[in-house]
């Protein structure tokens, strides 16, 4: 579904990206792991055109995409969950969910959306999307990108600094529209959080792809884990 | 005769009526402003050359066409909206990553040229546009007499300036537009073409400036200047109710043309200054601005 080849990115003078390869079957959940600095969070944003100079080829279900303004990216059915969760302040949580248009037929409804996150529908009067608390954002940020109908999902760090409850939610709600058949790329620090959600995991370092490891062998790949992630 | 504060009556609702059209245009015209930065970050000096050519635009098609006043405040904004497309495209465009000062030199000039040429094919000294017949004439308030053409201006106004804040605060384009203030590259991603988005804010903005243009030719003259007569105390107003706020800068600018009426009742020296004064003030004690959002 998404494949990436000699990916490379920059920011400014800085050369973030040395050449990423990896891919996205249809239909599976695959993580990004990595240190802080590794190049997971710039791979999203350059699948999706949000850096300034990106080289490569980044192919989404056969076309390549590296050429594409971001909206284009959005409408060929790539959506984003930003690492900064990207809820607007100066819109109510009902402007911000309904914000992302819709790019393809298939997304959820915002009953299904509720009943995912049945927060959300107790805040949807709330005047400013900024005013709910962390992991409620984090919801109407996974829940606005199911409503577009887009089938590849990036989802940067969903986890980062929410309550565990939460975190679990997070999980079912990734496992629950995997079932559905959305294709999920996720930005992981925690790896124990992904080996619940994730088919396969690749390991990033320096701005390069070093390893693949598929789920079944976490148990016994996990020194070689510790080592690379340095936890 | 009734007197007010040791003033007559008619005299200070004439002025309070003179402030509230002044009003009406700061209004419309810091409406503008304030859209236009908070979508391209450009402080748009160039605003008040585009009001007069709103103001040219209803003469021109009047001297050259036939067109009367009222189809002209509907052509008139869209003919000066088309040419903000085509500057906002060519030119402004280029300036979006740079520094503010660079939009602000760069639509000075722009008006400098704009007016420079307006005013080497038709002189200053000014064209009459006549009010239109069916808003001639006044009506006895009974407390005073209203010439029906500014009682219309200030109902026009009004609803222009509350139609665009409901646009903006009520609608779904209106959300895209706040959400791409504060976020593009993100509204983009989310598949949103944030260029031609911006680029019908800048012709949005501009035509509620010739809009303004057009409400203004029956009662100022049409000349080149009309507009930088205008802009400095606009920006003022800008100013003092603070940038990125719709309503904010609605009622500050009625709120202002107001002021102003009553110093010309009360202390007419101070009447050309008191708006820099209340900016003085408001700056001391609320440096974003009276409905400005903390930074």
């Amino acid at each position: 579904m998404l494949e990436i080849n000699g990916l490379n990115a920059w920011y400014g003078e800085s050369h973030i990206l040395h050449g990423v390869d990896f891919e996205v079957r249809q239909g599976e959940v695959v993580t990004l792991l990595g240190r802080n600095g590794a190049g997971k969070t710039t791979t999203m944003k350059s699948i999706m055109g949000l850096v300034p100079r990106r080289e490569g080829s980044v192919k989404f279900r056969g076309a390549e995409t590296i050429a594409m303004m971001p909206n284009k990216i959005a409408h060929a059915g790539i959506a984003i969950c930003p690492e900064e969760r990207g809820i607007f302040g100066s819109l109510s949580v009902t402007e911000n969910l309904m914000l992302p248009p819709v790019v393809a037929p298939g997304g959820l409804t915002v009953a299904e959306i509720y009943t995912l996150f049945p927060n959300l529908k107790e805040r949807a009067h709330t005047a400013h999307g900024t005013k709910l608390s962390g992991g409620e954002q984090q919801m109407l940020a996974i829940g606005r990108i199911l409503r577009t109908g887009a089938k590849m999902l990036l989802l940067d760090e969903p986890t980062e600094g929410l309550a565990p409850v939460i975190v679990q939610q997070i999980g079912r709600t990734i496992r629950e529209i995997k079932n559905r058949g959305f294709t999920v790329l996720l930005v992981e620090q925690n790896f124990r959080f992904a080996a619940t959600v994730a088919d396969r995991h690749y390991v990033m370092e320096h701005g390069k792809i070093v390893d693949m490891i598929p789920n079944q062998d976490i148990p016994t790949s996990m020194d070689k884990l510790h080592d690379y992630l340095g936890v | 005769m009734i007197m007010i504060f040791g003033v007559p009556g008619p005299l200070l609702f004439g002025q309070l009526l003179l402030g509230l059209i002044n009003g009406a245009f700061y209004a419309m015209l810091s409406l503008g402003l304030a859209v236009i930065f908070g979508m391209l970050n450009i402080i748009n000096f160039a605003h008040g050359a585009l009001f007069m050519m709103g103001a040219f635009a209803a003469w021109m098609l009047l001297n050259y066409v036939g067109i009367g006043y009222f189809p002209a405040l509907i052509l008139a904004p869209l003919l000066v909206g088309i040419f903000g497309v085509i500057i906002e495209k060519t030119i402004i465009s280029r300036l979006y990553k740079l520094d503010h000062l660079y939009g602000l030199l760069l639509t000075f000039g722009m008006s400098l040229v704009i007016e420079g040429l307006f005013r080497n094919a038709y002189g200053s000294s000014g064209l009459p546009y006549r009010i239109p017949d069916i808003l001639q004439g006044a009506t006895n308030l009974g407390f005073m007499y209203m010439p029906n053409y500014r009682g219309w201006v200030v109902l026009a106004a009004m609803v222009v300036c509350f139609s665009t804040w409901a646009i903006i605060e009520k609608t779904s384009l209106g959300a895209t537009l706040r959400a791409a203030t504060e976020n593009a590259p993100l509204v983009q991603a989310f598949g949103v073409n944030v260029p031609r988005l911006i680029t019908l804010t800048y012709a949005g903005g501009v035509a509620l400036a010739a809009f303004a243009g057009v409400l203004a030719a029956p009662i100022y003259s049409v000349n080149p200047n009309m507009g930088s007569n205008f802009i400095n105390t606009v920006f003022a107003v800008v100013v003092i109710g603070g940038m990125g706020s719709i309503m904010g800068s609605i009622l500050t600018g009625f709120g202002l043309g107001v002021v102003e009426g009553l110093t010309k009742v009360f202390y007419p020296q101070a009447s050309a200054t008191v708006v820099f004064l209340v900016m003085v003030i408001v700056l001391l004690v609320r440096p974003r601005g009276l409905f400005g959002k903390a930074a």
